[in-house]
């Protein structure tokens, strides 16, 4: 009960929010409760194949066989996967920084963990969909494409700029992490 | 639509697994269980922490503020704003289309979701955790100017210049 209430802590502090606002400005209120009760359904009806998805590419896909295609020499078709992976993969940014740092334990190269990183933020195809339909096809289809050079460009520029010792530092650091 | 399509291949590569191996198959929905528990605090947390924030803050206002008419000005307030909040995109995208309706301007709107998506203030602790200091830095900074050229690339796709 104590362990819910502290997760939920932000939750509970939001409900009461809604209920502070309701009480001072009922329309204010009710508009506010709209948008929650829209976003809810949207929310219940999206995550459920999403999650089951990742589940069984999660038992299924073994961690040491996905590294050996991203590695070092693993060349364009390394840089492949990393998009692949990252535009699937569902969740916010931050769920991409621990994946991020099991890939460098197993020597995932540092441009793939990048552009990995770039396409979970950005490309990701379920966020595309959405994108679609509010925002229209000229313009999702465009920032999507600009979206893809970004991610490279920002991938090469923080690769080259940061020296090897950096990176093997950054590297020893994940192995601690995940040992 | 794009919702069934997802119903379809997770109901079908749910059977074929199951047909497969039962135990696996188990383990792979607990933990799509798990993990869907696991971040409903934040998700709930954030749906009515945005649905309040929709509600309180006028569109027009802000449309004002990044409307087509506030130039670089505006992309440049639309970026930060992106870069310092957290929405998840299935909120992020009715809510730009949203501002577009109250009038906000394509290349301002493409900033936003450009360094809404890139950019991550509130994740930097985390991210430097993983990356260290100088690389979240530069990773951040250079996604955050990368906004710019996503808005210039939409304004002119989208003919506003």
């Amino acid at each position: 009960m104590k362990n819910f209430l502290k997760r939920y802590r932000f939750t509970l502090v939001m409900v009461l929010v809604t209920i502070g606002l309701y009480l001072f400005s009922p329309t204010t209120g009710e508009k506010a409760l709209d948008t929650i009760g829209y976003s809810f359904k949207e929310l219940l009806s999206v995550l459920p194949p999403i999650f089951i998805l990742l589940g069984l590419l999660d038992v299924w896909v073994p961690k040491e066989t996905m590294m050996k295609y991203m590695g070092e020499g693993s060349g364009l078709k390394g840089v492949l996967i990393s998009i692949f992976i990252g535009s699937a993969a569902a969740g916010p940014l931050y769920g991409a920084f621990p994946l991020a740092g099991v890939f460098m334990k197993k020597g995932v190269k540092f441009t793939n963990v990048l552009i990995f990183i770039g396409a979970w933020s950005t490309t990701k195809i379920p966020m595309f969909l959405f994108e679609l339909t509010a925002l229209g096809t000229r313009f999702a289809v465009t920032r999507l494409i600009a979206s893809m050079v970004g991610i490279f460009i920002i991938a090469h520029l923080v690769d080259k700029s940061t020296s090897k010792e950096e990176v093997d530092q950054i590297y020893a650091t994940a192995v601690k992490m995940n040992s | 639509m794009q919702t069934a399509m997802f119903y379809l291949l997770a109901i079908g590569l749910l059977i074929l697994s199951y047909s497969k191996d039962k135990m696996k198959t188990k383990k792979s929905v607990m933990k799509a269980v798990k993990s869907i528990e696991n971040m409903m605090p934040q998700f709930i947390g954030i749906i009515i922490l945005v649905g309040v924030m929709l509600a309180v803050i006028d569109p027009q206002t802000i449309s004002r503020f990044i409307g087509s008419g506030s130039g670089w000005l505006g992309v440049a307030l639309a970026a930060i704003v992106g870069g310092i909040t957290l929405i998840p995109g299935f909120i992020a995208f009715p809510t730009a289309a949203l501002l577009l309706h109250g009038g906000a301007g394509y290349m301002q709107v493409g900033a936003f979701v450009s360094s809404l998506m890139m950019v991550g203030v509130v994740t930097v602790p985390l991210e430097t955790k993983f990356f260290g200091k100088k690389v979240t830095f530069k990773r951040n900074i250079l996604a955050f100017l990368y906004a710019f050229v996503v808005a210039f690339i939409i304004g002119k796709v989208m003919g506003e210049i």
